[in-house]
């Protein structure tokens, strides 16, 4: 087996660039596959990173009619929805998934809000209680949250996010400052802000999407001054907080379930839904798979092609090897012998060609993630599977070749030189 | 006696037809222990495939063949191999080295081929290397050694794995006068260390360095003393 080796080796090394040739396929072949499977594991890691920083875990169960989220501007609360009972929130909390849990009312914003003549453009009006904020993993950023006494009185307080805050006070001092929600007046109380200092890296349009959608401008008012402003009777919605980024799905669907379980009246379309990012993240990343599995298939096809040419060079060889194959054989070598060495030619060949390729590969990887800007990982099960796949392509496309040597009659070997 | 054939022919193309070329008539050939014959004869004789057969690399038609206490016509495919492997040291007129391989490495082919250990394979070689007069050659590829050099590496390797017969096909015939002189000077002293010879030739200065010779003629073989045949 060693001395196989070393002859392999031996005779790639002297006839280099016919080797280099032969192996090109392969090369070509498996350092596509690791380019690919590159960038589809830099997306995918980039994808769970943002998600862990940017969702803080939270997920959205929203009531929706027909998989559309109600919108509370034009839509009553339908028919046998309960409202979400404190009891129904500590079934929720109670899932081992769920970290905490809170209700809120939501409202997109068309017209209403207004600072002094300025009119507040998109976003959101939240109806929250105490807890929103930690389960959201909000931070006071100046100012104060809600008060027990606040909620009490039912003062007319609200709580503004950074956005909301550049949109309509621009540079003002916001505290203190009263905008006309609703046709009430609401006395801004603090300025909120993310907890956590992540940014995301937006490079798509699907980026800007999943990090901007979800926190853009939001007034948060006591859930309580709710009905004084709006309807009484709008739709709750809850807040959940997964334990970790990999139990966002499962908590959204339990609790989406459970809130379902007191809705009477499902036949008309009505239930809630998760507006789980994980789950929206992975819609996205099995699109980019898909399109990157037709890749490798074609580039499965390219290393196919590079195992016919490694055969046909192998044929080559065992023909101008005749005489070298007859001496053997005539000395005593068994055809197992014979086979074994050029197996092993075949297969040091392909894996020599599955290293150069893995190598390229991560280069050409790397070259993508400089030029596209899309992000790479270098998946090292990706490598070894690689480099063991063009071994045994090798040893495959080497069969053929190997058994024409084996089978050689020396005799006649012998006489052809 | 260490070689046996018994009325050995051997058919070329299906026997009875039109097609079919004997080239082995009715061989009938002992050998034994020690000694040292030459088969001449000119080519096209038959005497390349009694070598073949000698050699165990083809079988014959019909006849029995005893190598030792083995009936060859009895092998299969791998104990034929392993019979040439242990038993029989082949020699060429073209030398078959291998040209990336040094003397050591050419030589130590068939050992690895016997499961040798690389050590063991090494100073076996490099003790054969000695014997047939390269002693200072070992490490040169074949590119590196004149044609007689080259025979002797050739020599050594057959004679590498203590063969029962060193079987030699125009061991000469690619070589000049005196390094063919030398070589069969170097089988005259293989021979008198006890080494079985069987050589193959058209030359009859070559076979006269035998101490037996026989003749083949259209396939047919005849002692020496025969003048059945010749010329």
């Amino acid at each position: 087996m060693f001395e196989n080796l070393r002859l392999a080796f031996r005779g790639i090394w002297t006839h280099k660039l016919r080797s280099f040739l032969t192996m090109l396929g392969i090369i070509i072949g498996i350092a596509s596959i690791i380019a690919i499977v590159s960038t589809i594991e830099g997306t995918n890691q980039r994808i769970k990173e943002n998600l862990i920083g940017a969702g803080s875990n939270t997920v959205s169960v929203i009531l929706c009619q027909d998989d559309y989220p109600i919108d509370t501007n034009y839509m009553e609360i339908p028919d046998g929805v309960p409202m979400v009972t404190d009891s129904t929130l500590e079934e929720i909390r109670d899932f081992d998934e769920v970290m905490s849990a809170s209700r809120y009312t939501e409202r997109m914003v068309y017209d209403g809000v207004y600072y002094k003549e300025t009119t507040m453009e998109g976003g959101y009006v939240r109806g929250v209680e105490m807890d929103y904020f930690s389960t959201a993993n909000l931070a006071v950023k100046e100012g104060r949250l809600f008060t027990d006494d606040d909620l009490k009185k039912f003062r007319k307080v609200c709580v503004i996010d950074e956005e909301t805050c550049a949109g309509l006070l621009g540079n003002e001092d916001p505290l203190g400052k009263v905008l006309e929600i609703g046709g009430d007046a609401y006395t801004i109380v603090g300025v909120i802000t993310p907890r956590n200092t992540f940014t995301p890296d937006i490079n798509s349009v699907d980026d800007y999407y999943t990090f901007t959608q979800p926190e853009s401008g939001t007034v948060y008012i006591p859930l309580c001054d709710w009905p004084i402003s709006y309807r009484y009777d709008v739709p709750e919605n809850v807040l959940v907080r997964a334990a970790s980024t990999d139990d966002m799905t499962a908590a959204g669907k339990k609790s989406a379930d459970q809130l379902n379980s007191y809705i009477h009246a499902r036949e008309y379309g009505v239930g809630y839904q998760a507006q789980d990012l994980l789950e929206q993240a992975q819609q996205m990343q099995e699109l980019a798979n898909s399109t990157n599995k037709m890749l490798i298939w074609i580039a499965g096809i390219s290393l196919l092609v590079g195992g016919i040419g490694v055969m046909n060079i192998m044929l080559v060889s065992v023909t101008e090897r005749t005489a070298e194959i007859g001496l053997k054989k005539a000395i005593g070598a068994r055809k197992s012998k014979v086979m074994g060495q050029f197996l092993t030619e075949a297969a040091v060949l392909t894996s020599l060609g599955g290293v150069i390729g893995v190598a390229s590969g991560i280069g050409l990887a790397k070259v993508i993630s400089i030029v596209a800007n899309i992000p790479v990982a270098i998946s090292w099960p990706a490598t070894v599977v690689s480099v063991v796949f063009s071994t045994i392509i090798g040893i495959v496309f080497g069969i053929l070749p190997s058994r024409k040597a084996a089978n050689l009659n020396p005799i006649d070997a012998l006489r052809t030189n | 006696m260490i070689v046996k054939l018994d009325n050995i022919y051997k058919v070329y193309g299906e026997s009875g037809t039109d097609t079919s070329v004997p080239a082995l008539n009715d061989v009938s050939l002992t050998v034994d222990r020690g000694e040292y014959v030459a088969i001449m004869g000119p080519s096209g004789s038959g005497k390349s495939t009694l070598m073949n057969v000698i050699g165990c690399l083809d079988k014959p038609t019909s006849g029995t063949y005893y190598f030792e206490d083995k009936d060859v016509l009895k092998l299969k495919d791998r104990q034929m191999s392993d019979l040439r492997l242990h038993s029989i040291g082949f020699v060429f007129q073209s030398f078959y080295l291998m040209n990336e391989e040094n003397a050591i490495e050419n030589v130590a082919l068939p050992l690895s081929y016997a499961g040798v250990p690389k050590k063991e394979r090494e100073r076996r070689a490099i003790e054969v290397l000695t014997k047939v007069g390269l002693a200072d050659r070992v490490k040169f590829r074949p590119d590196q050694l004149s044609g007689g050099q080259k025979q002797r590496v050739a020599i050594a390797r057959a004679l590498v794995n203590n063969p029962k017969v060193l079987l030699a096909d125009e061991p000469t015939g690619a070589l000049d006068q005196k390094s063919g002189a030398a070589i069969m000077d170097l089988f005259q002293q293989l021979n008198d260390e006890g080494t079985t010879i069987i050589m193959i030739t058209h030359d009859s200065n070559i076979a006269s360095h035998a101490k037996k010779i026989y003749k083949i003629v259209d396939g047919q073989l005849f002692s020496g003393t025969d003048e059945q045949g010749v010329e």
